[in-house]
């Protein structure tokens, strides 16, 4: 599929990326920015699929990167997914879709209230009824919030319910080297919400200690003046789920670490082959219990099959990858998860000197594990009595721990 | 029912089909045929047959039909331009149309149709679209007008379409002002003279920062990328607009937050370094690029190459945050790659202990290219922090017992690194090396091993063993292990002559009679007549003491790194070269940081004014850059490094100057063509005349080199433009008791990047008692570094006795060049647009010249007379003269008839080069 802004360019310049896809010896290793002689390649791999949009001048790439994100982002929020057979299936508000987000390089709209404004979502009924009515999906009409102030946001929003949820997720990235001492860590917040108001709502949501905050980003829709000064998120929220801000915790702070992982891996070709042996234990949860664990461990090229028993949850082992998989489930302080056994390995291979990493996966709810708390939040401009809620789940984000 | 059903219909006929269903009553059924036009479009199939057909769907009210009949247009209207016409009329009409949505539709659609025709017709509809009421078409119609400029770029200056773009600037709705950016910035990047159509002015520069915080993040992004374009025009200025775009940073979009950062560092520039804003500045920058590396790979990536300029630029940003950088198991390779270098570029004695853990870690991850950079890295840990050096050398000698075959391999040749850099002080780890020998596959590896081994011959009992283990393979080996075992061998034999010199013969044997590489040939051959002529002076040349090799070879040159932390962002950040190196058809407006507000009322090249410092550099490195050798190269050669002692002619005469070529670099190599021709015409002009060359004032030679400072050489010359050429006039004057030969020169950076066009041309041998003239004829493209004064010239001459180095001055007239005439009208406006305080006064005492004379005088040197008034019997001239940087000098001259007394009124926009000029006025006009 293909859609040209500016001047045509003929399909074959793909082939230079080709090229490089069978160079690569996996889809995440192929360069974001390929040059050609006389275009450049800039690609983004999303759910199993790349985006390619070729460039025939200076461009930032990022702006790119980030506009080829944002289409993907609009594709997954149109369709719920976006894999090659709903693209082709979708084709002509994929097409309509592309028009509206972007003229000659430039992005029009890209947020998707407006989008859906001009174009409006399919959905199995609404399909019906334009077939019965002769209507078409395509709004004939400008947008109105398209070029007020507050473009984010379109008008006459009415509900039933007025409801204002904050999802509060945090992400701990961390390297625990094998001696189980924090190499590094961070935590890479976000507050999402679902914003389901009536009219023209003024929100102000604080904090309990807004001083944890290394960096912060926000969406538009944020006052940054207020932010400045007084440590409050301001802002006329978009209708629907959005993002609020997202921020990063860690260089100043320390991180708490919530789960540790007691390791013993030994891959020498002795008589019975290697042996592993796995404990996990929470750690500064402050009470919760972690759930949704899952350990993935890239075993080395030589071992072809682990023979191993787990006192909680299922392992996998796939001899193809070599992906050693085990889902634990929730941790149990009384008795601690533990996976054990042996490791067969390829006989002759020369002795394994790398450990793999731990790639370790969990969630905990009702926790933010940088102490972060939402003060109130308070609404203006509207006269109803909302229905608020805040949720917050601390998950794993590139947890690893080497062995 | 989806859409999918269209992709489908593989039938024979389906054209025809198509044809008859798209010609169908029905609004349904033609919708139906457009989409599976479309859909057999998309697959690649040609449907352009269909072309009348479709247009004739174009007039109707159905929005999404109109789109999509649009979306075919776009796609065929250039291949079928005769068609295309019909559907003008409906694009006119569409402009027209109550609906903005349809009319911004239409503008837009028809920006796109590369249809030569149509975009004749294009340009009524379009300016009304310009001055509609609703922004939304506003908006489409300036992209349009940069789509038209791509087209027809002379129709849009003709029409006025770029004074209504700027116009847009003004306009109330934030978006309308980010397209317009936008595509004025287009238009100013393609615009085929290679400068700004549209200048910043400080009150437009306000109205964007006003619409950057109301457009959406795209027109930010565009916003911000054209304000990186502007030049504040004081700190003051600079420092608010940093103020205004701080903000940005917080911006989820990593578009937004990267151009903004590109601003910051510009403008930073202009600030006082030690400015408690810029302290401040640098704090509120760091955050924000880590949170970048937490986002998506791509971002990552690009990301990441922008951290590496500016940690290059200013390492303090960034030198808290080294843990960010450390790598995940699965990051993609080129993640990763990047991550390792800039944490050696942020390695320090405070963190060293943990980039080494680090690095230690990677070094045993399966990823063989990873694997190797990580080896790599430890190296150049160990050459950059001292105190690590110890650690890092113990560190790799554990990866050496790994046995692995490449991280062994990547390990001996860093370690061949650090022993250059560290000398006398691990070797003790050299048996350790020596167990790997066998190994050792990859000629890089064996070169560095055998460097090695041949450097500490004396320590390695076996030495003459192992060398001779290499020796049998010799005809197999790469032409780099070639050269080192040669060397190798000889610096044993210098050693321990007494049991090695079967081995010596034997590999000088091999490298001169059986090798057909001339490099080994030569190199060969030398060593066999210096060891046989002078075992003495062999000593003194193989085993002479090598300069130390330097911290971090791979820094980027300063001049590129400031052009392109301009471009941060962009592409050319991405590749670490300048747009103009890999942008096609690009005029090439290259960008420079501005200069500090303070510096650059002082500074020459406004680029150069921060990071100059004006010192000689030290002299090893000077000596490095004369017999142009690689220090930081893996090979290495000894020979080149030595200084050339001095020789019996009689032993030049077997290599039939062989020697002589090698020691003498260039100077007995044929001339090039320029040079000779450069050469004939300055005797021609001797021959006929006196007029060319007498008119010219040309300083008398002066002594730069006095023979008791240049053991016996004595130098003297003077700077000459001839026939738009500019020289180094010399006599080199021999006082010393013996020849001299092999002369050559080198220049230091310099103010006006003067360099030499071409190798020093100096009768060589030069006989005791006698003087040679040389004309060199010179470049000034060279790099440039301010100097104080500005127009002092460091030189480096070298000869078969040593290096002299002297300091000489560039006379400014030299520097004068031929098309320095202004026209009346630019010289005047540019007179009035340079502020009085760049205006220098000066008086020439003691002319007696009319002014008429001056005129022609002044003209002979370039300097040329725009204007000539007489205001109450004083004579005013008004002169323009360029120098070879490009930059102008404007002056008036007040001369009275009888007063000898002249007065000089110097304005430039570099007001420092104006002592020169004034020295060059007086000299031309008293000479």
């Amino acid at each position: 599929m293909e859609k040209h802004w500016k001047s045509v360019i003929s399909r074959s310049v793909c082939d230079y990326f080709f090229d490089h896809q069978r160079k690569a010896s996996s889809p995440e290793d192929i360069p974001p920015v390929i040059a050609t002689p006389h275009h450049y390649l800039i690609s983004v791999y999303r759910s199993s699929m790349f985006f390619v949009a070729v460039c025939t001048t200076e461009v930032a790439p990022l702006f790119v990167v980030e506009f080829l994100h944002r289409v993907v982002d609009t594709f997954e929020d149109y369709f719920s997914e976006c894999t090659e057979s709903i693209i082709k299936e979708h084709y002509v508000v994929v097409y309509e879709l592309l028009d509206e987000m972007l003229d000659n390089g430039f992005p029009l709209a890209t947020e998707s209230n407006i989008l859906k404004e001009l174009i409006k979502p399919p959905n199995i009924l609404r399909t019906i009824a334009n077939t019965v009515t002769g209507k078409s999906n395509v709004s004939s009409t400008l947008p109105s919030g398209q070029l007020s102030n507050i473009p984010w946001r379109r008008t006459g929003v009415k509900y039933t319910n007025n409801e204002a949820y904050f999802d509060m997720i945090e992400e701990v990235d961390a390297i625990i080297d094998k001696s189980g001492s924090t190499v590094c860590a961070e935590i890479q917040g976000y507050i999402d919400c679902c914003i389901k108001l009536s009219g023209m709502p003024d929100l102000s949501l604080s904090f309990v200690n807004p001083r944890l905050f290394d960096d912060v980003s926000f969406h538009p829709c944020v006052r940054f003046k207020r932010w400045e000064s007084e440590r409050v998120l301001s802002f006329i929220p978009p209708d629907g789920n959005f993002r609020l801000m997202s921020y990063h915790i860690g260089s100043q702070s320390i991180v708490a670490i919530p789960v540790y992982v007691r390791h013993s891996l030994c891959l020498r070709e002795s008589g019975s082959g290697g042996r592993l042996d796995i404990t996990l234990g929470p750690k500064q949860t402050l009470g919760r219990t972690i759930e949704n664990v899952v350990l993935e461990i890239p075993m080395p090229k030589s071992v072809l099959n682990c023979g191993l028993v787990t006192n909680q949850g299922k392992y996998t082992f796939d001899p193809v990858s070599k992906l050693l998989v085990w889902e634990v489930g929730r941790i149990d302080v009384t008795k601690l998860p533990n996976i054990r056994g042996t490791i067969s390995l390829q006989s002759g291979s020369p002795p394994v000197e790398a450990n793999p990493s731990i790639n370790v996966k969990f969630t905990i709810n009702q926790l933010a594990v940088s102490g972060l708390k939402v003060n109130r939040l308070d609404m203006y401009g509207e006269k109803y009595k909302p229905f608020k809620g805040v949720k917050y789940i601390t998950k794993a984000g590139k947890f690893q721990v080497r062995m | 029912m989806t859409d999918s059903k269209y992709f489908t219909t593989t039938k024979k006929g389906e054209i025809f089909e198509l044809k008859s269903e798209l010609n169908n009553d029905k609004k349904e059924k033609k919708k139906e045929a457009v989409k599976k036009v479309i859909a057999s479009m998309t697959v690649g199939k040609d449907v352009s047959a269909l072309f009348p057909d479709v247009v004739n769907c174009m007039q109707t009210d159905n929005l999404e039909l109109k789109k999509l009949v649009y979306l075919y247009l776009m796609n065929y209207a250039k291949s079928q331009p005769d068609m295309a016409i019909m559907a003008v009329n409906t694009f006119v009409k569409d402009c027209e149309d109550p609906n903005p949505l349809i009319r911004a539709l239409a503008v837009r659609t028809m920006g796109c149709i590369r249809v030569d025709k149509i975009t004749e017709y294009l340009c009524e509809p379009l300016r009304k679209c310009l001055k509609d009421e609703d922004p939304y078409v506003r908006k489409t119609a300036a992209v349009c007008v940069a789509k038209l400029y791509d087209i027809n770029s002379s129709m849009v200056e003709d029409q006025g379409f770029l004074d209504q773009l700027k116009d847009l600037l003004s306009d109330s709705n934030p978006m309308v002002v980010a397209n317009a950016v936008a595509a004025l910035s287009e238009i100013n990047e393609s615009s085929s003279s290679g400068s700004p159509l549209v200048e910043m002015t400080p009150q437009t520069v306000n109205k964007l920062l006003t619409a950057l915080n109301e457009c959406t993040e795209w027109g930010q992004v565009f916003i911000l990328d054209s304000l990186a374009n502007y030049s504040p025009r004081d700190e003051r200025e600079a420092q608010s607009t940093c103020e205004r775009i701080t903000p940005r940073l917080a911006h989820a979009n990593a578009a937004v937050v990267l151009s903004a950062v590109k601003v910051l560092m510009k403008f930073m520039e202009m600030l006082p370094s030690d400015s408690e804003f810029v302290t401040s500045l640098t704090k509120k920058l760091a955050p924000p690029l880590v949170t970048l590396l937490s986002s998506e790979p791509e971002v990552q990536y690009v990301a990441l190459r922008n951290i590496n300029l500016i940690v290059q630029k200013r390492p303090d940003i960034l030198k808290h945050e080294m843990k960010v950088f450390f790598v995940k198991y699965n990051d993609p390779i080129y993640v990763k790659l990047e991550k390792l270098d800039i944490m050696i570029r942020l390695a320090s004695q405070a963190n060293v202990a943990q980039v080494l853990s680090e690095l230690k870690e990677y070094a045993t991850e399966v990823d063989v290219d990873f694997v190797r950079k990580a080896v790599r890295a430890i190296g150049r840990c160990a050459i950059k922090v001292e105190q690590s050096a110890e650690r890092c050398v113990s560190t790799l000698l554990d990866l050496i017992q790994t046995k692995v075959n490449y991280v062994v391999q990547e390990a001996i040749v860093v370690i061949k690194d650090i022993f250059r850099k560290y000398p006398n002080k691990y070797e003790s780890i050299i048996s350790t090396l020596c167990e790997n020998l066998d190994t050792l596959d990859e000629p890089e590896a064996r070169a560095s091993m055998i460097w090695i081994i041949g450097e500490y011959a004396e320590r390695i009992d076996n030495a003459d063993e192992l060398l001779e283990s290499f020796l049998e393979g010799f005809a197999d080996e790469n032409s780099q292990v070639q050269l080192q075992l040669l060397t190798a061998i000889v610096k044993l034999f210098l050693k321990r002559p007494s049991d090695t010199q079967e081995l010596v013969q034997q590999v000088l044997s091999l490298a001169t009679q059986d090798s057909d590489n001339p490099d080994l040939r030569d190199r060969g051959f030398i060593y066999w007549r210096l060891l046989s002529t002078d075992p003495a002076a062999a000593k003194e040349v193989v085993l002479a003491e090598k300069p130390l090799i330097s911290e971090e070879t791979d820094l980027l040159e300063p001049t590129l790194l400031d052009e392109l932390i301009c471009h941060i962002s962009s592409l050319a950040s991405v590749y670490h070269k300048p747009p103009s190196a890999f942008v096609e058809g690009r005029a090439g407006i290259r960008k420079s940081l501005p200069a500090s507000a303070r510096a650059g009322s002082e500074g020459v090249e406004s680029t150069e004014s921060q990071a100059a410092p004006a010192v000689i550099p030290a002299q090893d490195s000077l000596i490095g850059d004369l017999l142009s050798m690689d220090i930081g190269g893996p090979t290495v050669a000894p020979v080149a490094a030595a200084p050339a002692a001095p020789f019996g002619s009689a032993a030049m005469d077997l290599l039939g100057g062989g020697l002589d070529t090698l020691l003498g670099e260039t100077s007995s190599s044929p001339a090039p063509p320029s040079a000779l021709a450069a050469s004939s015409a300055a005797l021609l002009g001797d021959i006929f005349g006196a007029p060319a060359a007498s008119a010219t004032y040309v300083a008398p030679k002066t002594t730069w080199l006095p023979a008791e400072k240049g053991k016996g050489l004595d130098i003297s010359g003077s700077f000459v433009r001839r026939n738009g050429q500019l020289f180094m006039d010399l006599t080199f004057s021999n006082k010393a008791m013996q020849p001299m030969l092999g002369f050559a020169i080198q220049f230091n950076k310099n103010s006006f990047g003067i360099t030499p066009a071409s190798p020093l041309q100096v009768q060589s041998p030069l006989p005791p008692g006698v003087a040679a003239d040389a004309s060199l004829p010179l470049a000034t493209t060279g790099p440039v570094q301010k100097m104080e004064p500005l127009t002092t010239l460091q030189v480096a001459v070298k000869n078969n006795v040593d290096v002299m180095y002297f300091a000489c001055q560039i006379p400014m007239h030299a520097l004068f060049v031929e098309d320095g005439q202004m026209d009346k009208r630019v010289f005047l406006a540019t007179w009035k647009e340079i502020p009085a305080q760049n205006e220098v006064q000066y008086t020439i005492t003691n002319v007696m010249h009319s002014a008429d004379t001056v005129v022609s005088r002044m003209q002979q040197n370039n300097v040329f007379t725009i204007a000539k008034r007489n205001v109450e019997g004083q004579d005013m001239l008004y002169q323009s003269l360029k120098l070879t940087n490009g930059i102008w000098v404007l002056n008036e001259l007040k001369i009275q008839p009888g007063n000898p007394n002249i007065t000089l009124s110097l304005k430039s926009r570099t007001p420092n080069v104006a002592e020169g000029v004034f020295q060059a006025y007086d000299n031309i006009l008293h000479g």
